[in-house]
């Protein structure tokens, strides 16, 4: 069964694939459980800062194929743990690995070149780099980029062509052509967003983990944005994205994690995470005096999911 | 006043072998600074290891004097790596706070009692280049060009000079515009970005620190050389403020920046002292208002308000482009 069989939730554009939901099929929706083919797992992750516990994750696992959307309220620790696992953090405690290599401890820049990449919420351009070499710059395994080979063009010059071939299909594709040799640091908001998952592309991940890709962006470009998010997962992409807002998440995940105070208190596909009772009391807040609250996903549930997909 | 004099020491010290080593200097520092964000507020102890290397190996211990060129460079290698070990990890400011204390340490150490023996002390060493004058090609007179001319011996120094200056501006050029260049740029402009994307972003800083500093001490070797004397106070601190100041004037990030930089910061300095002098003299500028021997105070002040009036209405400095300083206010 897939998601898109339920009605209201999926906006249909985006859309939820058959086939990356068949990949969960059968799995249980409940915090920690084992995916069939897991691509990133955590194993008792905690990370406190001072007396706050920001991350207390038991076990978590990120399904190869699949967009995974991490939620939560504000504070919830999302960052933290995306910050953790991409090397810019560390842990106090817990192991990680990636497509089967321990990850524990690694440092950001051996995390992205095995495959891991992130973006940031804030979002990080080379202002000063245009937007064509921003995209050069990701790319992986440059001989040029070694202090001795660099001085010798040769060495690199038909590795570079082929690099700059590869920016300029990005380019393409996340429709950039108009800036392609402005100072990034000259962009839009919107376009900033855009060059910086396409940066991450560049780089030829096995999975990105996206960190609040639709903050601040206006409701057309967060459709382009879930619309490319869509399209890398059915490249064969593994994609893991962080957001506070449920409404962009019911349409394009596949499974849905979500943390409160620093702890994974439910998973599961998108349309049963709104009925969940520990999602509503993380958002919410904790309060059982009526036993029909906790059905009821409230002004943050899937009925604004379905607003959004009648604009289009 | 005489123009043409006032021309004509201008010029030759805007050509000269000092403005040569304040570019040579500034290229090293223009690495650092103008295209991996290194704020490197000691490259005069680059310049001072540099000279001291070849000095001490030459008059000290008996050396070679290229024997003395390789001591040099590697001192300069041990000293990036002593100063970026602890502080390439840490933000930015700390290298500078690093960098100015230990020019100022090696300054004092090396003119220290304790290490008079080898270093000279307070008196420095001499003569220890003999080797490169005996390679001197120029036949022995003067040469010149309208109102400039040198002796075989000071043309030969700049010939080298210029030369190194031409050598190493292509090896940065080629360098900065190649993927290592990008990955170096993208460290200056947001080192947590380059991290991201898989860049060892530590080893880039450090290959920098190491290769600017060594240029630097290329400049300080030169400027033994040149006068084939090195004495510890010629490596005061200021010296690091004069190749930021012609930095910022020529245009940081821009490979001709340093050199058009120091070319006009040795013109204008040497132009304002000669003109000065003859005002004096000419009875122009009465001299109780400024004598013959405050002229050396005098025109660093007017060379520090040319700078402050070039920061307020051409911050980019004279090569550089505008727009693309501004992104850099993030």
């Amino acid at each position: 069964m897939s998601a898109e069989d339920v009605p209201g939730v999926a906006s249909p554009d985006v859309g939820v694939s058959a086939e990356a939901a068949g990949r969960l099929a059968g799995t249980v929706p409940e915090p920690g459980v084992r995916k069939p083919d897991p691509l990133l797992v955590l194993d008792r992750v905690t990370r406190s800062f001072g007396g706050l516990t920001a991350v207390r994750v038991d076990h978590l696992e990120v399904q190869r194929g699949t967009i995974t959307a991490l939620i939560g309220p504000n504070g919830a620790g999302k960052t933290t743990l995306f910050n953790i696992v991409s090397g810019f953090d560390r842990a106090d405690s817990g192991r990680w690995s990636f497509a089967g290599h321990p990850l524990t401890g690694r440092p950001a820049h051996r995390v992205a070149r095995q495959g891991l990449v992130r973006t940031f919420q804030l979002t990080r351009v080379l202002a000063r780099l245009t937007v064509r070499e921003n995209l050069m710059l990701a790319a992986d395994g440059q001989h040029g980029e070694r202090l001795l080979p660099a001085v010798m063009r040769p060495l690199w010059r038909g590795q570079e062509r082929e690099t700059g071939r590869r920016a300029d299909e990005l380019i393409e594709r996340f429709r950039l052509q108009g800036v392609r040799d402005d100072f990034a640091g000259t962009l839009s908001g919107g376009q900033r967003k855009l060059l910086e998952m396409a940066r991450a592309l560049m780089a030829r991940p096995i999975m990105v983990l996206l960190d609040e890709p639709m903050a601040g962006v206006n409701p057309v470009l967060t459709q382009s944005l879930l619309r490319h998010m869509a399209e890398l997962r059915d490249e064969g992409l593994t994609v893991c994205f962080v957001e506070h807002d449920m409404d962009v998440v019911m349409g394009v995940s596949d499974w849905v994690a979500v943390m409160a105070d620093g702890r994974l208190v439910a998973e599961g596909p998108p349309h049963t995470i709104g009925q969940n009772p520990a999602v509503v009391d993380a958002y919410l807040g904790k309060r059982h005096d009526e036993p029909g609250t906790a059905g009821d996903p409230g002004p943050t549930g899937s009925g604004d999911a379905r607003a959004i997909g009648d604009e289009e | 006043m005489d123009f043409e004099v006032i021309v004509s020491d201008a010029l030759r010290s805007g050509i000269g072998p000092i403005a040569a080593v304040y570019a040579l200097a500034a290229m090293g520092l223009n690495l650092h600074f103008g295209y991996t964000g290194l704020l490197n507020f000691g490259q005069v102890g680059f310049m001072l290891v540099g000279a001291y290397g070849l000095a001490v190996t030459v008059v000290t211990y008996g050396g070679a004097m290229w024997l003395g060129v390789l001591g040099g460079l590697a001192c300069a290698v041990v000293l990036a790596l002593l100063l970026g070990v602890p502080t390439l990890r840490l933000r930015a400011d700390y290298l500078a706070i690093t960098t100015i204390a230990a020019g100022e340490t090696l300054r004092l150490f090396y003119r220290s009692s304790w290490a008079e023996p080898v270093t000279g002390g307070v008196y420095g060493l001499q003569r220890f280049a003999n080797d490169f004058y005996d390679l001197n090609p120029i036949p022995r007179g003067s040469y010149g060009v309208w109102l400039v001319s040198f002796d075989a011996r000071d043309l030969w120094v700049l010939t080298v000079g210029w030369g190194l200056v031409a050598v190493v501006g292509a090896l940065l050029a080629l360098l900065v515009h190649s993927p290592w260049g990008r990955v170096v740029r993208a460290v200056r402009d947001d080192e947590t970005a380059a991290r991201s994307l898989g860049k060892n972003v530590y080893a880039y800083k450090m290959q920098s620190l190491v290769l600017g500093g060594v240029i630097g001490a290329v400049a300080g070797m030169l400027q033994a050389i040149q006068v084939q004397s090195v004495s510890p106070d010629t490596f005061d601190p200021a010296v690091t403020f004069f190749l930021y100041t012609l930095l910022v004037l020529g245009g940081a990030g821009r490979i001709l920046g340093p050199v058009v930089g120091s070319i006009l910061f040795w013109f204008l300095l040497t132009f304002l002292d000669s003109a000065l002098r003859q005002a004096i003299e000419a009875g122009y500028v009465s001299s109780e208002l400024i004598s013959t021997s405050e002229v050396g105070a005098v025109r660093f002040a007017l060379v520090g308000l040319t700078l402050i009036l070039l920061i307020v209405f051409r911050p980019q400095g004279l090569l550089g482009n505008r727009k693309e300083m501004m992104l850099s206010e993030r």
